[in-house]
């Protein structure tokens, strides 16, 4: 291995020394060097004339990024919820017996690390590991075994036998191991494509024109928050700008969500032909996909597909013989940060820096990449646009409820028969869902992700849609025997490891809030810890700064709402304990280890006082 | 009406009309209307940054930040209310317990934001749980003392540096419940161009970066907010004439 030095000299070469591109340099140094060393901040800072602590505050905010060396295979196994229901635990269990080593932690020969990692947009295929970015899906703990055999031999992980799967996955430049589980195709996203169509259409009409039509159809963003795309597009046309950027959110990190994943899989052109609308529509020449780290694998892929389109005139100069437009697309990768699916969060790391998300207003409309207006839209929403423009805004809009038109592309997973992804116009109950993916004795759904919500049986006539139940797709079920708190937790604990740490109720409330439920579950609650969740959840929903830290205390709220018996049934009830939540045990622990023996009057037994 | 009036925009906080400039923040306008709006890490001088969220009002009903909420013409700005000053505790004493803040033996005692802040709003102890963090100091530089412990993580370090001197001495690092202020330097703050005359290192509210060998020049009670509390300078309508 080369040294961090010399490599980031280069790497930085290849970019042109620009800083602009500093995540992709720190992507480049962390591969090719297996760390990022302090004497690489030293060198990218020179060589990018920038201030090391400038350097520094990126390449530690990612969590693909390491100052310590990292093994030749990086080993991260997916410990969201769902993963965690389907058995993550007894492979990370193998992984620890075939290596030696803990999480967190390097094989002394230098060949493997083990970590976590949140939602690797797997969850209908869990558990599931990414190694380096090569994705292992339904491992179970024979291929733990099998996987650390052959890569212990020294041979590189194409040596390894993977099934591959379904339609794109198995394209020469994927090759992976994940399925599409593309249970149901719709109307818009998964319809039969044609390339150039869409966009041939629109360029026969004014730009202007194709904003209108965006309107008349009520398409809104498919990402979650659900703002009028054409009301976007116009502000952003309207914007002052010497440039103007149109960006797609490919940045899927909502635990449970995987919809995108198989629409850049299976439709990746459909998506970039709805970006050259939307920058005919709004004047801008510039594109960026923002692809998560995790998705890594799509890649060469997806810049194959942009190739093509270079090569047939749907990219670059004079675009379908119109002169004068012209469009060209970029894929930015991110490396590990779930805030990075905030739309400004994602702004501030495509222009390099650390994924903090930036103050609004001004809104991306205005002020946007480099300052400039830019429109930021889901993979889904640039599909829908591209397909609204090619069969018109009614066509569209007859489909779907009034508020919410058009198809959504859900993704299913947890307990049900079928989980994968489905497209489904807008109205669906939770009912009828569940039926379709083959979900019985359902006790709870999660819709929306983390921040979303988390319904009772209660709620399963609902539907879904932006007024009712709104979701960027996530569907996550849960089956008779699960706990509601437990599961709530879980999403805490992401929120705890994915806030960017900027603002105060979000950076410090959610680990208050994560630390007051684990009262709960671990049988030390007391009533009033009730009121105290409620009220702090609050101040962390009303007062953080972006919606990462507005939705984190949803799972604490919608469980609070939904599920309020199971807090009771754990309710201290031992009226002769002062204070349920102290635990003299554990208090006087570190004292009776340093002592040798056990407290005469405080058993070490978690709960409290001995009887 | 002066052609100048003509220019202001119009709104209201707590039911009393204030003038503004476009372009002015909500803060901004109040403190020069003579209104105190609670606030941590915005300073006079420094871009807005809107990180502590203390100064958090409602904008027609809706909560905002108010050291980075423009004025808009028509605006209702709820400050002084029961359920906001709850909600601003609520913070303050998020970054008591985070940090490891002893006023009792720490030397800004008297000149800190956050103490000060403490009793303005009230705040007996702290509603959550301390953390008690393993935090660093760092005292590598020759006239500049930065002890973590007591850092909000407010960036006024950061911006003063860029904006006021012209340097680039400080930066967030890492992120979440890591994230903390780094120094330009791999071994501490000695590394770095940080001058003891730099605005940077007058900037912190509270005692995280600190002169040497001036502690305690002023002695505990002849203090900046030992006699008045934080923010009796706006109120006497002293912002408007600074």
């Amino acid at each position: 291995m080369t040294d961090n030095a010399s490599v980031s000299r280069q790497v930085c070469g290849n970019f042109g020394n620009d800083k602009g591109r500093l995540m992709d340099i720190l992507i480049g140094v962390q591969a090719q060097a297996g760390c990022i060393a302090p004497e690489a901040l030293d060198e990218i800072a020179k060589s990018l004339s920038m201030n090391r602590v400038e350097v520094e505050s990126a390449a530690t905010f990612y969590a693909f990024f390491s100052d310590k060396m990292r093994g030749r295979f990086v080993i991260r196994l997916c410990n969201d919820v769902i993963d965690q229901l389907q058995g993550a635990d007894r492979v990370a269990a193998a992984f620890r017996a075939e290596l030696g080593i803990e999480f967190g932690q390097t094989t002394a020969d230098g060949l493997f690390s083990l970590a976590y990692t949140p939602c690797i947009g797997m969850s209908d295929q869990a558990p599931a590991v990414l190694i380096n970015d090569r994705v292992v899906t339904k491992v179970s703990t024979d291929m733990v075994r099998e996987i650390v055999q052959t890569l212990r031999t020294g041979k590189s992980l194409e040596h390894l036998k993977l099934t591959l799967g379904d339609g794109n996955n198995s394209h020469p430049l994927v090759r992976a191991m994940v399925n599409n589980n593309l249970r149901e195709r719709g109307a818009v996203v998964f319809a039969p494509y044609t390339p150039g169509v869409a966009l041939q259409r629109a360029l026969s009409e004014q730009p202007v024109e194709i904003i209108k039509i965006i309107k008349a159809s009520r398409l809104r963003g498919r990402g979650g928050a659900g703002f009028p795309t054409g009301m976007k597009w116009e502000f952003t046309r309207a914007a002052p700008g010497e440039r103007k950027f149109v960006v797609c959110n490919a940045d899927e990190g909502e635990p449970g969500t995987f919809k995108d994943r198989v629409i850049l899989t299976e439709a990746p052109g459909l998506v970039f032909e709805g970006m050259t609308i939307a920058g005919y529509a709004v004047g801008a020449s510039e594109g960026i996909v923002y692809l998560r780290g995790e998705y890594a694998y799509l890649l060469a892929y997806l810049e194959d597909v942009l190739a093509k389109r270079r090569a047939a005139g749907l990219l670059g100069r004079d675009i379908l013989g119109k002169a004068g437009f012209k469009f060209d697309i970029r894929i930015q990768l991110g490396a590990g940060a779930y805030v990075c699916g905030e739309e400004t969060a994602l702004l501030s790391s495509c222009e390099g820096k650390a994924g903090n998300p930036k103050t609004r207003p001004p809104f991306p409309a205005q002020k946007g990449y480099l300052d400039m207006p830019t429109v930021i839209n889901n993979v889904e929403t640039h599909c829908a646009a591209a397909r609204i423009v090619e069969n018109g805004p009614s066509w569209f809009a007859s489909m779907g409820t009034k508020a919410s038109s058009g198809t959504k592309v859900f993704s299913v997973s947890g307990d049900c028969a079928q989980p994968g992804v489905y497209e489904i116009p807008f109205g669906i109950t939770v009912q009828e869902l569940l039926a379709r993916v083959g979900a019985t004795d359902t006790i709870a759904v999660q819709v929306g992700g983390a921040s979303g919500r988390m319904i009772g049986p209660s709620e399963f006539g609902r539907q879904f849609c932006f007024d009712q139940l709104a979701t960027g797709g996530s569907v996550m079920v849960f089956g008779k025997g699960r706990d509601p708190l437990a599961i709530a937790h879980g999403f805490m604990d992401f929120f705890v490891e994915e806030s960017c740490g900027y603002c105060t109720p979000c950076r410090v409330g959610t680990r208050l809030l994560r630390e007051r439920l684990g009262r709960f579950l671990e049988g030390r609650a007391e009533a009033a810890d009730l009121d105290y969740l409620e009220k702090t959840s609050k101040v962390v929903k009303n007062a953080s700064r972006c919606g990462l830290g507005q939705t984190a205390p949803n799972p604490i709220l919608s469980t609070l709402q939904s599920f309020r018996s199971e807090y009771e049934r754990c309710i201290k009830k031992n009226g002769t304990v002062f204070l349920p939540s102290f635990d003299p045990g554990k208090a006087v622990a570190v004292a009776a280890g340093i002592a040798g023996r056990a407290s005469e009057h405080f058993g070490t037994k978690k709960g409290g006082v001995k009887a | 009406m002066s052609a100048q009036d003509a220019a202001k925009l119009s709104f209201t906080i707590d039911g009393k009309e204030v003038k503004a400039e476009p372009g002015q923040t909500i803060l901004q306008a109040a403190a020069l209307a003579g209104i105190y709006i609670p606030h941590l890490c915005a300073m006079k001088g420094l871009s807005p940054w809107g990180s502590c969220r203390v100064c958090t009002v409602l904008v027609n009903g809706k909560p905002q930040a108010a050291c980075t909420m423009p004025v808009a013409e028509g605006m209702i700005v709820e400050n002084d209310t029961a359920e906001l000053k709850d909600l601003r505790s609520s913070i303050v004493e998020m970054l008591f317990v985070e940090g490891n803040h002893f006023c009792m033996f720490c030397e800004k005692s008297g000149n800190c934001e956050l103490q000060a802040m403490g009793y303005r709003l009230g705040m007996l102890q702290p509603r959550h749980d301390y953390m008690f963090p393993t935090r660093q100091v760092d005292a590598s530089h020759p006239d500049v003392m930065l002890d973590h412990n007591r850092c909000i993580l407010c960036a006024r370090c950061i911006r003063a540096s860029k904006e006021l001197d012209g340097k680039n001495v400080f930066q967030f690092i890492h992120r979440g419940a890591h994230k903390r202020i780094g120094v330009d330097a791999a071994g501490g703050a000695g590394g770095t161009n940080l001058a003891v005359t730099d605005k940077a290192a007058e900037a912190c509210p509270v005692g995280c970066i600190v002169k040497k060998r001036v502690g305690f020049a002023v002695p505990i009670g002849q203090r900046l907010y030992d006699t008045k509390p934080i923010g009796s300078h706006i109120e006497a309508g002293r912002a408007a004439k600074e």
